[in-house]
């Protein structure tokens, strides 16, 4: 969908009350999540998130290079966060950017308070999440997909992360903002939480009135509490599969 | 069966005193480090399906020379330490610039992990008649996470491979295996070792392995 505006005021963002791809205001996009994906790495998981396509590989606890990294009592957690040059309309110049630095040190300090990482010093945990395809709210799904990841590679964690996004456009708060509503909206907020409503990540773009902010931040820990839900029933899937992969019945209670 | 599929961070119970392996206490209430199969009795384990090798003091392993340095082998036993074996704990007594004779690059060897310290130092020791350099047969990799099922309560799976299988097994805590016997035999017993770590989490495997074996032997008479 093309949108030729320079300001937003000639839009019309919702219709007879629906969002233009049809959600309510307070309903996040189609996700769907997959676990394992990558034979090489030690955990993997794929995310889609409507428009958005990340693929966050985990590797290790592993040796860490280079050596003067290493921390004696703890490993250190690198996570690097980037998009494809055809993740965008426009080719997004490869390599790492402002942008992608930022993104990378933030998305790192919304895992890294779960990990137990005294359990392994002097190693490192890498995370690598790869946008394959971006729709606004790439870092949240990049954040879905990495605590995914992380539970797959057998890495001790105190709970799982789950993050979503609350927007405001055309003066309504908005969960999980898609591309027109960031592009022309008014305020974008991505959070990260555990689901016990600790709050890892808590970013904001735009303008909020303290109403509004509350508003948004209610809306965003309810996606992320249902995006925990999936997250979880992702990963007890794929150990369901195992089994019905060799016929074999397991009473593995579900929930 | 009260074996259940657990994910970090899930509530396994309200009494700190039952925590196990693979989990810990929060205000009291035990929950899940990993993601993996919880085992409820007294106490609450959670055992992992994925995972790397962390040593442990008395472990046997396999270990493969990495380096030789002045008076220590450093051996690469499949996990993000690498080991230490002195020239001390070489069975004989040997001089530093003939180190590479005994143990030369790349050998395999059985070796057990003598101290890990806080730093995750691993120090090994090969003084210990059951231990000794692998000259034959092969090493195999399975994931370190399947090697209890690999060896069966109390030995059962193991000792009953042995047996059918005609082979000498070694298994390594870090996952490693390896095994020695006639070329047609060890086949087979790569086979089997497979089967075990892809269908690690189901129940009744030893039976299931025996069938195998039998189906296996008889298509080859």
């Amino acid at each position: 969908m093309k949108m030729i505006a320079m300001d937003g005021s000639n839009i019309s963002f919702f219709k007879e009350g629906l969002r233009l791809d049809g959600r309510r205001a307070d309903e996040f996009r189609p996700l769907k999540i997959e676990v394992g994906v990558l034979a090489r790495a030690d955990g993997s998981c794929y995310v889609e998130m409507g428009g958005n396509k990340v693929i966050a590989a985990v590797y290790g606890p592993r040796e860490v290079h280079p050596r003067h990294l290493q921390e004696a009592t703890r490993a250190i957690v690198r996570y690097r966060y980037n998009m494809a040059s055809f993740s965008v309309e426009e080719r997004k110049r490869p390599g790492p950017d402002r942008r992608s630095y930022e993104l990378s040190k933030v998305s790192r300090e919304a895992l890294e308070p779960v990990i137990f990482t005294s359990y392994y010093p002097r190693s490192v945990i890498d995370v690598f999440v790869e946008v394959l395809q971006a729709d606004a709210g790439t870092r949240t799904a990049g954040i879905n997909a990495a605590s995914v990841a992380l539970a797959d590679a057998g890495i001790p964690m105190k709970s799982m992360i789950s993050a979503c996004a609350a927007g405001k456009v055309a003066d309504t708060i908005v969960l999980d903002p898609m591309k027109e509503e960031d592009n022309f909206g008014q305020a974008d907020m991505p959070i990260a939480m555990t689901p016990t409503g600790q709050i890892t990540l808590l970013q904001m773009d735009g303008h909020l009135t303290k109403d509004e902010f509350q508003r948004a931040m209610e809306l965003a820990i309810k996606g992320c509490r249902d995006i925990y839900e999936i997250q979880r029933k992702s990963l007890i899937e794929k150990y369901n599969q195992l089994g019905s992969e060799l016929a074999v019945v397991q009473e593995a209670e579900v929930l | 069966m009260d074996r259940k599929v657990v994910i970090p961070g899930d509530l396994l119970s309200e009494e700190a005193k039952r925590s196990g392996e693979g989990t810990f206490v929060k205000d009291g209430k035990v929950y899940s480090l990993l993601y993996g199969l919880a085992n409820c009795r007294d106490r609450i384990n959670v055992i992992p399906l994925a995972g790397k090798y962390v040593p442990a003091p008395g472990d046997n392993v396999i270990g493969v020379v990495k380096d030789i340095t002045f008076s220590n082998w450093i051996i690469d036993i499949n996990s993000p330490y690498d080991g230490l074996l002195h020239i001390s704990e070489f069975p004989k007594r040997i001089d530093a610039d003939e180190m590479s004779k005994y143990l030369s690059l790349g050998s395999s060897t059985m070796i057990r992990v003598k101290d890990v310290d806080s730093t995750m130092k691993v120090e090994l020791t090969l003084n210990d008649r059951k231990l000794g350099l692998l000259k034959t047969g092969r090493i195999i990799e399975i994931n370190h996470t399947r090697v209890p099922r690999l060896i069966g309560k109390g030995g059962s799976m193991i000792s009953m491979l042995k047996k059918e299988l005609n082979c000498n097994i070694f298994v390594g805590q870090n996952g490693r295996i390896w095994i020695n016997g006639g070329a047609e035999d060890m086949d087979l017993a790569l086979k089997t070792i497979l089967l075990i770590e892809k269908e690690a989490h189901t129940s009744g495997l030893t039976d299931r392995i025996v069938d195998f074996l039998k189906k296996e032997k008889g298509a080859g008479n």
